[in-house]
C-alpha cells in the first residue's frame, strides 16, 4: 500500500442550510488518481458535495480531510494554497462576458502565481501557446480572442473545463460538466477528461445527470439521494434495480441548462 | 485546425494606448503643476489647520442667523425665478428644434426633409452654445452688465438652463414613440395639437422628472454664482472666506449642506408625486 | 384624494415662484426697458472683436492647455481616490470602515468645487495645483459613490470562483469583478471628466489658474475684446472634451 495521501477523505460530513439537510453524515474514501461519477435525482446534494470538497462551503458537522490536511483547520493562506490543487469545474461557468476566452483561461493558474504576474497576464496574456492547447483539445482554439459573452452555453461550458485543465490541479472536481451539450460532445469531453486523469494522475469526480455517460467512462459510481449515499460500487456492480430504487418517483428529465451570464445593462447617466 | 492568430490581437492596440496615455501624461503633470505634498508641507498645514481650528464653534449669534436665513431665501429664489425663466425660454426652443414636430418626418416615416433640418439645426446649435459656457461664465458677464445681487444669478440660470432643458425636452420629445402623433399630423390636425395630443402625454412624466433634477442643481448652482457676486449664500460665504472668519464659513457651509438635503429631499418627493 | 393633493402641490409651487420673483423684487421691465436693454446690447456689443493678435492667442492656447490638463488629471486622480474609497463602502472590508468610508465620500461630495478651490487656494497657493487638487477631492467624492454602488450590484460569482482556486484577494477582484465593471466605471467617469471641463475653466475665479483666472482678470480690466477670446476658446474646449468623451464612450462603454 503506498503511503499517498488520501485525495479525499469525508467523515460524517453534513451540510445544513437553514432548515434543509443538503447532506446528512456522507462517509467517504476517494485515492488518489481515482476516477469517480456521482449520480442522482435532482436536488439530491450532487452540487453540494461537490461544493463541500472543494471547500466552497464549510460542513456543518463532521470533518473534510484533502490531501491529508483539515482545510478548515488551516490559516486562510495556507488554505489558499491547498485550493490552488483542487480545480472546481462549475455547473454555470463564473466567467465575465466582457473578457476575452485567453484571459479567462490563464485565470486558471492565479493560484499559482504571485500578484504582479497575474497582473500583468490581465493586459498582456503571455502564455499564448498553453492557453490554446487546453483549448485545442475541448475544440475551441479559435475562439482564443473572443470574448465570453458571444459564446453559446455549450462553448461556455468548455472553456470553463479548459480553465480548470489549465490550472492542472491535484484533484478535478466537475459539477454538471456537460449540461448543456449535445450527447456526441458530452461523450468526446468527458473521454477527454478522464483521459488527462488517467495520464496525469489526477484525482476526478464528476457529478452528472445522464446515469449512461457515468457508467460509461468511470470506474466507481455513487449514488446520492436526498443528501445521503445510496450506494458506491464499481460501475460493472450497478444494476438496473439500484438505479430504479435512486430515482424513485423522480421524472427523468435533464435538469434546467444554465444560460450564460446575464446580459449586463450599462447606465449612462445623462447630463 | 485554422491557423490561430499566433499573437495577441489586443496587444499592439494596448501598447499604443498605454504609451499615448504616458505621454499625454507628463505634460499633464507638468502644466497641471500637480503636487498633493503641499497639503502636507509645515506651513500650510499650520495654515489648514488654524483655518479649520475656527470652524467650532460655528457662529450662531442671532444677527448672524438673521443674515444666513435671509442668503438662504434669496438662493432658493434665485433658483427658482431662474428655472421659471428657463423655462419660458425652453419650451418654444424644444419645440423648434425637436424633429418630433416635422411634417415631412410625419409622412417618411421619420426622416425630416432638407428645409426643416436647415431651420432646426440653428436653434440647436443655439442651445448647445448656452448650455456649454459654464453658468458661471454668464454671471460673471451679468454681473458686469447689471451690477452685484441676484440679478445676474437669475438671468445666468434662465440662460444656461434654458440650453440645458431645451436641448434634453427635444431629445425626451423625440424619444417618445412617434406614431400617435404622425397619425394626427398626416389626418392634418397643426402641429401644437400633435404635439399635445400625441407627444406630451407620453413625455409628461420625463420631463417634469428632468425639471425638478434640474431645479435642485440650480439650488447648488445659484450658491456657486454667488462666489462672483450673484448675491445669496455663495456671496456670503465669499465674503466670510476672504475675511477668514472661519466660525462664519463653518455655519455657513453646514446651512449649504442643510439647504441641499432638503432640496435633494423635496426633489425626490415631488418626482414621487408628479410623476 | 390623490388628485386633490397633486392641485395642491401644483398650487404651492406656482405660489413659490411667485414669491421667488416678488421677494428679489426683480423688476424685469426695468431691467429691459428704460434703456436697460441697449445698455446690455451696448455691453455685448463690446465683445464681439475678439482679441486675436499672437501673443494673446499664445497665452490663451497656455491657458486651456492648462485648463484641459486641470480637468483630466482632476478626474483621474478623482477615479483613483474614488475607487480607493468605494472599496471599503460597498462592504467589501467590514461595516465599520464602510460607515466611515461612506461618511467621508458624502463630505468630499457635499463641498462643491468652488469652496474646495477656495481651500486649496489657501492651503497650496495660487495656480493650476489647487485647482487640480479641488476638482480630484470633490469627485472623488461623486465618483466614490457611484462606483460604491456599481460594485454593490457586481454579480459575486466569478470573483468567488477565483478565490476557490487558490487566487488571492485582489487577483479575484481584478479577473472576477472588474471585467465585468469597467465599462460602467468608465461611463461614470466620462460623465465626470464632462462636467469638469467646465467647472476647471471656473475655478480660475478664485486664483486656480487656467482660463478661468484669465477670464477673470480680463473682465475685472474691462478687457471684453480679450475676454471674448478666453470664453470662445472656454467653449471649444468643451465641446472637444465633450466629443471626445463621447467617442471613448461608443468604442469602450457599449460592448
Amino acid at each position: 500500500m503506498t503511503s499517498a495521501p488520501v485525495a479525499i477523505h469525508l467523515h460524517d460530513a453534513s451540510l445544513q442550510h437553514g432548515q434543509v439537510r443538503a447532506l446528512d453524515a456522507i462517509n467517504l474514501r476517494v485515492e488518489q488518481g481515482e476516477r469517480v461519477a456521482i449520480i442522482g435525482p435532482s436536488g439530491a446534494g450532487k452540487s453540494s458535495l461537490l461544493h463541500l470538497m472543494a471547500t466552497a462551503i464549510q460542513p456543518s458537522a463532521g470533518r473534510l480531510a484533502l490531501f491529508g490536511e483539515l482545510p478548515w483547520q488551516l490559516s486562510g493562506r495556507a488554505r489558499q494554497r491547498l485550493r490552488a490543487r483542487v480545480g472546481l469545474v462549475h455547473q454555470a461557468p463564473p466567467l465575465p462576458p466582457r473578457q476575452r476566452v485567453v484571459t479567462a483561461v490563464l485565470a486558471g493558474r492565479l493560484g499559482q502565481w504571485g500578484i504582479v504576474r497575474g497582473l500583468f497576464n490581465m493586459l498582456y496574456p503571455t502564455d499564448v501557446p498553453g492557453v490554446r492547447q487546453a483549448l485545442a483539445e475541448l475544440g475551441l482554439a479559435d475562439k482564443l480572442f473572443v470574448q465570453c459573452g458571444q459564446l453559446s452555453g455549450g462553448q461556455l461550458q468548455r472553456v470553463g473545463i479548459a480553465r480548470v485543465l489549465y490550472q492542472r490541479p491535484d484533484l478535478l472536481l466537475t459539477d454538471e460538466p456537460v449540461s448543456a451539450m449535445d450527447p456526441v460532445l458530452a461523450d468526446h469531453s468527458l473521454a477527454l477528461l478522464n483521459r488527462h486523469a488517467q495520464a496525469n494522475g489526477v484525482t476526478l469526480v464528476a457529478s452528472l445527470h445522464a446515469v449512461e455517460l457515468a457508467l460509461a467512462h468511470f470506474p466507481r459510481v455513487i449514488g446520492i439521494r436526498e443528501g445521503q449515499v445510496v450506494f458506491d460500487s464499481p460501475a460493472e456492480a450497478v444494476s438496473p434495480q439500484m438505479l430504479d430504487a435512486l430515482y424513485a418517483n423522480e421524472h427523468l428529465a435533464s435538469p434546467p441548462l444554465q444560460g450564460p451570464a446575464a446580459v449586463l445593462t450599462v447606465q449612462i447617466p445623462r447630463c | 485546425m485554422l491557423k490561430a492568430h499566433a499573437r495577441d490581437p489586443a496587444a499592439l492596440p494596448r501598447l499604443l494606448l498605454t504609451l499615448l496615455a504616458v505621454a499625454v501624461l507628463w505634460p499633464g503633470l507638468q502644466l497641471s503643476e500637480l503636487n498633493p505634498g503641499v497639503l502636507w508641507q509645515a506651513e500650510n498645514r499650520q495654515q489648514i489647520a488654524s483655518f479649520t481650528q475656527a470652524f467650532w464653534p460655528p457662529a450662531h449669534d442671532a444677527a448672524f442667523l438673521q443674515l444666513l436665513y435671509e442668503a438662504t431665501l434669496q438662493t432658493l429664489a434665485v433658483a427658482t425665478a431662474g428655472m421659471t425663466l428657463a423655462l419660458v425660454l425652453a419650451v418654444p426652443a424644444s419645440l423648434l428644434a425637436s424633429r418630433a414636430l416635422s411634417l415631412r418626418a410625419a409622412s417618411r416615416g421619420g426622416r425630416a426633409g432638407w428645409w426643416s433640418r436647415v431651420l432646426r439645426l440653428p436653434v440647436r446649435g443655439l442651445l448647445i452654445f448656452l448650455r456649454s459656457v459654464p453658468e458661471i461664465v454668464w454671471a460673471l458677464l451679468f454681473v458686469r452688465a447689471v451690477g452685484l445681487g441676484p440679478t445676474a444669478g437669475v438671468l445666468a440660470i434662465a440662460i444656461t438652463y434654458s440650453g440645458m432643458l431645451g436641448k434634453v425636452y427635444a431629445e425626451i420629445f423625440e424619444s417618445v414613440d412617434q406614431r400617435p402623433a404622425h397619425a394626427l399630423l398626416q389626418a392634418g390636425s397643426g402641429r401644437l395639437m400633435a404635439f399635445f395630443y400625441g407627444i406630451l402625454p407620453n413625455a409628461v412624466s420625463e420631463v417634469v422628472s428632468y425639471t425638478v433634477y434640474r431645479w435642485e442643481c440650480a439650488v447648488r448652482a445659484s450658491v456657486v454664482m454667488g462666489f462672483v457676486g450673484a448675491g445669496g449664500l455663495g456671496q456670503q460665504i465669499d465674503l466670510s472666506m476672504r475675511m477668514f472668519a472661519g466660525a462664519e464659513v463653518a455655519s455657513m457651509l453646514l446651512t449649504f449642506l442643510l439647504l441641499v438635503s432638503l432640496a435633494d429631499l423635496l426633489s425626490r418627493f415631488l418626482r414621487g408625486r408628479l410623476t | 384624494m390623490n388628485r386633490a393633493i397633486n392641485l395642491l402641490v401644483l398650487g404651492v409651487i406656482i405660489a413659490a415662484v411667485v414669491a421667488s420673483f416678488a421677494y428679489l423684487e426683480l423688476d424685469l421691465h426695468a431691467l429691459v426697458g428704460d434703456g436697460g436693454l441697449g445698455q446690455m446690447g451696448e455691453y455685448a456689443g463690446r465683445f464681439l472683436h475678439p482679441d486675436v493678435t499672437v501673443e494673446h492667442l499664445r497665452a490663451v492656447w497656455h491657458g486651456a492647455l492648462e485648463t484641459l490638463a486641470m480637468s483630466g488629471l482632476g478626474t483621474l486622480l478623482a477615479v483613483v481616490l474614488g475607487m480607493l474609497l468605494a472599496l471599503p463602502a460597498a462592504g467589501r472590508f467590514g461595516w465599520p470602515l464602510q460607515a466611515a468610508a461612506r461618511v467621508l465620500l458624502n463630505a468630499l461630495r457635499a463641498i462643491p468645487e468652488l469652496v474646495w478651490a477656495a481651500l486649496t487656494v489657501l492651503a497650496a497657493g495660487l495656480g493650476p495645483n489647487a485647482g487640480t487638487l479641488a476638482l480630484a477631492l470633490h469627485t472623488a467624492g461623486v465618483l466614490g459613490r457611484l462606483f460604491a454602488e456599481a460594485l454593490e450590484n457586481a454579480p459575486a460569482e466569478p470573483a468567488a470562483a477565483i478565490r476557490l482556486q487558490g487566487g488571492s484577494q485582489v487577483a479575484a477582484f481584478c479577473f472576477g469583478t472588474l471585467p465585468n465593471l469597467w465599462p460602467q466605471l468608465l461611463a461614470y467617469s466620462l460623465y465626470r471628466w464632462e462636467n469638469n471641463i467646465r467647472m476647471a475653466s471656473v475655478l480660475g475665479f478664485v486664483g486656480a489658474g487656467g482660463l478661468g483666472q484669465m477670464l477673470y482678470t480680463t473682465l475685472s480690466l474691462f478687457q471684453e475684446a480679450q475676454a471674448s477670446t478666453v470664453i470662445i476658446a472656454m467653449l471649444v474646449l468643451v465641446l472637444l472634451v465633450d466629443a471626445l468623451s463621447d467617442v471613448l464612450r461608443q468604442r469602450y462603454v457599449r460592448a
